[in-house]
């Protein structure tokens, strides 16, 4: 079971009391009807999905209820470190 | 009969004897013993009968990587475990133990006729002879196949026993008490953390067990180990896996060494440990070598041999012939010979062995055949002899023996190294995998780190025999029955990964997942392929490291502590009045509540017509609840939901429609305006944790600009709906401070007041499409204010309707259930909620998406009603449409039903259906085909009962 730092708790709680929130980074534009199909697409459906350094969304459910950023290794599952949400990208 | 108690030696308690039982057999030992050294000690060598050409086999090892000694131990009804290894088995007294996978005897076993056409069996043998014909698979070759070949079988009562769970926290944890272990977590102890050092054993000691020149270092460090209070030491305690940042799953054996009627408590405990530091300290585990004959019983690890004589006291043999290719095989000669064992000969395939343990040998007049291989092993039931010859290739000589003791270096137990997702290295000297890299606080001390003092070797997976590889009867897996052949063939067959030649062979594939098979596997596939191991590959280990009992894994989350069940306050007045109940997410709901003889048909149709023609009183408790206050509230839902907010004045209810970013329903509930800058809001009752889940997303993530707050107030409030042409004069008498009339409280709106005394938010909405009240009160008044309303109601012929009752009438109106009229994929038109869409609205989630080429298509599956032409018959849910039931099979399906009940009211079925342009088919037939015909229905709106809603109005 992973151990998460919660950057709003400063803590590291176990894995249950988090959920997982896919890519993070992903904004949602101002305004969508400005985007066309093939950008709405790619914001909705299309990820990165890398072998390694991922940035990533997680929200401490059982916890604060914040959402973060976190960076993982996907290969290693080790997180880099985890950063609130609104900072810049890590 | 050939294995013997010595005259002394031994851990065993000599004046302490066990009775027991082997395949029904009156059998003893002393307390101590194994089954496996008990049994051997009075001559046992068969044990069990392989998987699958029932050969008979021995004991290989004398611990957890045993692959042949399984037997199944009865400790009475529901408590009956098989494929236990018998070298890990402590007996007690009254154990109960039989063998496994024979028919019907282990020494007469008819299936052994497999063994004599076991040419015919060769790697990948069912996937290529059992193809054809199809259907004959699951009805006769498998259920023979697994007759035929098999393990021990599973139990078919139910396990009574209960199994612990704890946490724990350590600074250091240790795995395995041999040595090394015991030395690691001395030297963390010294520095004051927390230390647990457990130990897969009935006692700590390892390896130091089977050398007693350790037993009284052993004595003292366990003495100094038991004094420190930093230090947990727990044996019988396996660690069945290592998972993310140092957390160590570990399952302890309570009460198993226990004769029956001692055993008390749980029978086992799963430790979850999250240690700063983890060392391994698991040592390593033999190598059997590859050569023909080598699973005839009798032919076993030096290893367990030296096990056998110096820990319990028992000789494998009377004379034993040692196969070395490796130092340690002469070391444990030279201890055998020193505890009384007869070793006849030590034969070792390489020239230069140390002068030190050829002059041991000597001294103890023991013969040396240096340059030679065993190329066979002889004997039925028991080996009565090898034939070697120089390097496997010369004329070979036959020399008798009741034993052959197998020396083919060690593998080092990286199985928990390989769960952190440790990287390992092949090691020349080793010729084994050891530990490399990890990202992990992790470290491996010992034999499985590579620190060892076993002596020198060679590394070899397969014996030089005279015969070609494929005419050869030597073993690799013995569990699964992989020969080198086999893996011979795989290759041949064009495999070339090991993955793949593992799956096609099942080599490492059996319970012991290929302690003693994988290095020899790879190393033949090596040599075939004619590539460096290097470059074959290593499977990799997985949890758990032995066969784990689900009771333990499980833990107390069995029953009614499975998961939680989620009670309204009314519920026990459901049950107090006969209410049957479905679950529905983790809620129980009350489904309906039968009268008398009645069936769930016979007391849906009384609620029913009870609802339509007076009154019904149900509890909506478990609806999603979500408080929005804040100033910009208004502004926040308009956002989230299609239709419009802000222009919903205080005190009145909308139905709102919530879509994904996809542009699909995802959930959908009325909600109320309470005050400019508070709503409450409801949502489906699956949905309300995924609903506020994904609000406060975009709150936190999207808007974090909005000045508003969520809260859920699910369990704060009960909710009773009261619904039908006198819901209004039930509720009348109980409310204070509400003006119930129509014109001062109109259908969609909301007051707050009070009801039996106690505050309510007093909704007028109707999911029934009756005049209809939902009485929202705070949750500890709820049955109180139930009951009034029920007593109440039985002035008026109330009935108290559950869930079944709600569907039905809610479906006689067309309103869907998100989740069973939708699927993720249905959209606000394709339910026919385009009017719930605000157009003008500039965006809300999924706006976009509703522009969707895919979309905005034609020919979508839209929702329509159906009305079959035989109106008695009703369809099955989630049965499949078609237009044309004459086309052949497979048949073009162009949609199906979602929701199908009978209505009494309506005296006919009614069913709701999602079809390919369904709004374009309106009066046309359609046909349902069915195991017994097909049925024929016609395509009409969603919409069967009062059409223009003047009920709403009573």
């Amino acid at each position: 079971m992973l151990l998460i730092h919660c950057p709003y708790c400063d803590e590291a709680r176990p894995e249950v009391e988090f959920a997982y929130g896919g890519e993070a980074h992903i904004a949602r534009p101002v305004d969508p009807s400005t985007y066309s199909d093939e950008q709405w697409e790619e914001f909705l459906y299309i990820r990165s999905n890398p072998r390694g350094r991922h940035h990533e969304r997680w929200r401490h459910t059982h916890g604060c209820g914040r959402f973060f950023n976190a960076v993982r290794d996907t290969v290693s599952d080790v997180f880099e470190t985890t950063y609130k949400a609104g900072e810049a990208r890590k | 009969m050939s294995g013997f108690r010595l005259a002394d030696g031994g851990r065993i308690d000599r004046r302490t004897k066990r009775t027991f039982t082997f395949d029904g057999k009156a059998r003893w030992g002393y307390a101590g013993d194994s089954l496996a050294s008990a049994l051997l000690a009075q001559g046992q060598m068969l044990f069990g009968r392989s998987f699958k050409y029932h050969r008979p086999r021995g004991i290989l090892g004398a611990g957890v990587e045993e692959p042949n000694a399984l037997v199944t131990v009865d400790r009475g009804p529901g408590r009956v475990t098989p494929n236990l290894r018998a070298p890990s088995v402590p007996i007690y007294d009254g154990l109960h133990a039989t063998s496994q996978n024979r028919f019907p005897t282990l020494k007469t076993d008819l299936i052994a006729v497999n063994n004599v056409f076991s040419a015919f069996f060769p790697a990948g043998f069912y996937n290529k002879t059992f193809m054809w014909p199809r259907a004959a698979w699951e009805k006769v070759y498998e259920p023979i196949i697994r007759r035929l070949a098999g393990l021990g079988d599973s139990p078919t009562t139910r396990d009574p026993d209960h199994y612990d769970a704890t946490y724990a926290h350590c600074e250091t944890l240790v795995v395995g008490a041999g040595p090394a272990g015991i030395a690691a977590a001395l030297e963390a102890a010294a520095s004051g953390g927390r230390v647990f050092l457990i130990d897969e054993q009935e006692e700590i000691g390892g390896g130091a067990l089977s050398d007693p020149a350790q037993w009284a270092w052993l004595a003292e460090a366990s003495a100094k180990l038991a004094a420190l209070d930093n230090v947990t030491v727990l044996a019988r305690t396996t660690a069945i896996g290592h998972y993310h940042q140092n957390f160590v799953v570990a399952a302890e054996r309570l009460t198993d060494h226990l004769a029956v009627d001692e055993a008390e408590g749980p029978r086992e405990k799963l430790w979850r440990i999250r240690a700063g530091e983890v060392v391994l300290a698991m040592g390593a585990i033999e190598r059997p070598l590859v050569f023909e004959g080598n699973d005839v019983p009798g032919v076993m690890l030096a290893s367990a041999a030296k096990t056998f004589a110096l820990r319990y006291g028992v000789a494998v043999g009377r004379k034993l012939i040692v196969m070395a290719v490796h130092d340690s095989g002469w070391r444990d000669a030279l201890a055998l010979h020193k505890a009384g064992v007869n070793i006849a000969a030590i034969v070792d395939i390489r020239r230069d062995v140390a002068a030190d343990l050829i002059e041991g040998a000597r001294d103890a007049r023991i013969a040396c055949y240096q340059g030679y291989a065993v190329t066979s092993a002889s004997g039925g039931q028991a080996v009565n002899g090898v034939t070697i010859a120089l390097a496997g290739v010369g004329k070979g000589q036959k020399l008798d023996c009741d034993g052959v003791l197998m020396a083919g270096g060690w593998t080092p137990t990286v199985h928990l190294w390989s769960h952190a997702k440790g990287t390992l290295r092949w090691d020349e000297a080793w010729g084994a995998f050891l530990p490399d890299k990890t990202h992990e606080n992790l470290r491996c001390v010992g034999a499985c780190g590579g620190d060892w003092d076993f002596g020198k070797g060679l590394s070899i997976g397969l014996l030089p025999a005279p015969k070609p590889l494929h005419e050869s009867k030597a073993f690799v897996d013995f569990q699964n029955d992989v020969k080198a052949r086999d893996i011979g063939l795989a290759v041949q067959e064009g495999f070339r990964s090991i993955e793949h030649i593992k799956r096609y062979t099942t080599n490492g594939m059996a319970t012991d997942q290929g302690k003693t098979s994988n290095l020899n596997g790879l190393q033949i596939a090596s040599g075939v392929l004619h590539r460096p191991v290097t470059e074959i590959g290593l499977t990799t280990f997985r949890p758990p490291y032995t066969p784990q009992s689900f009771g333990a894994i499980l833990g107390h989350h069995k029953e009614a502590l499975f998961q939680p069940l989620r009670k309204t306050v009314i519920d026990d007045w459901a049950a107090d009045h006969g209410a049957v109940y479905e679950n529905v997410a983790q809620w129980r709901r009350a489904r309906y509540f039968p009268q008398g003889s009645e069936d769930m048909d016979a007391a849906v149709a009384r609620e029913c017509r009870a609802v339509r023609s007076a009154v019904g009183v149900f509890d909506a408790s478990t609806l999603g609840k979500i408080e929005v206050v804040g100033p910009d509230a208004a502004e926040f839902l308009n956002r989230m939901y299609t239709n419009p907010w802000k222009s919903l004045e205080p005190g009145r209810c909308r139905y709102g429609l919530l879509l994904g970013e996809h542009g699909f329903i995802i959930d959908d509930g009325v909600s109320a305006r309470l005050a400019p800058d508070r709503f409450h809001l409801t949502t489906t009752t699956g949905g309300a944790a995924r609903v506020l889940n994904m609000m406060e997303d975009y709150l936190q993530t999207e808007w974090s600009d909005l000045d508003v707050w969520l809260t859920s107030t699910t369990e704060q409030w009960a909710v009773i709906a009261v619904q039908g042409p006198k819901a209004r004069r039930v509720i009348a008498p109980l409310v204070e401070g509400i003006d119930l009339s129509p014109e001062a409280f109109p259908h969609m709106a909301v007051r707050e007041g009070q009801i039996c005394g106690v505050e309510t938010r007093l909704f007028r909405v109707s999911f029934t499409g009756e005049l209809g009240f939902e009485v929202n009160v705070p949750a500890q008044h709820g049955r109180l204010v139930w009951e009034a309303i029920w007593a109440e109601g039985q002035k008026h012929g109330a009935v108290a309707y559950g869930t079944e009752t709600m569907h039905v009438l809610r479906a006689e109106k067309g309103f869907i259930i998100v989740g069973q009229d939708t699927d993720g994929t249905v959209t606000p038109d394709d339910a026919g909620l385009g009017w719930a869409v605000g157009k003008k609205k500039p965006d809300f989630v999924g706006k976009r998406s509703l522009a969707r080429p895919d979309i905005v298509a034609p020919g979508r599956k839209q929702l329509v009603g159906l009305l079959t032409d035989d109106p008695q018959a009703v369809l099955e849910e989630g049965a499949q449409i078609v237009a044309d039931p004459n086309q052949p099979v497979p048949m073009t399906m162009i949609g199906h039903v979602t929701s199908s009940y009978h209505s009494a009211t309506l005296g006919r079925s009614i069913a709701m259906a999602l079809v390919a342009g369904g709004r374009d088919r309106m009066g046309d037939t359609l046909h349902i085909p069915m195991p017994n015909g097909t049925i024929s229905a016609k395509v009409v709106a969603p919409m069967f009962y009062d059409a223009e809603g003047s009920r709403l109005n009573g």
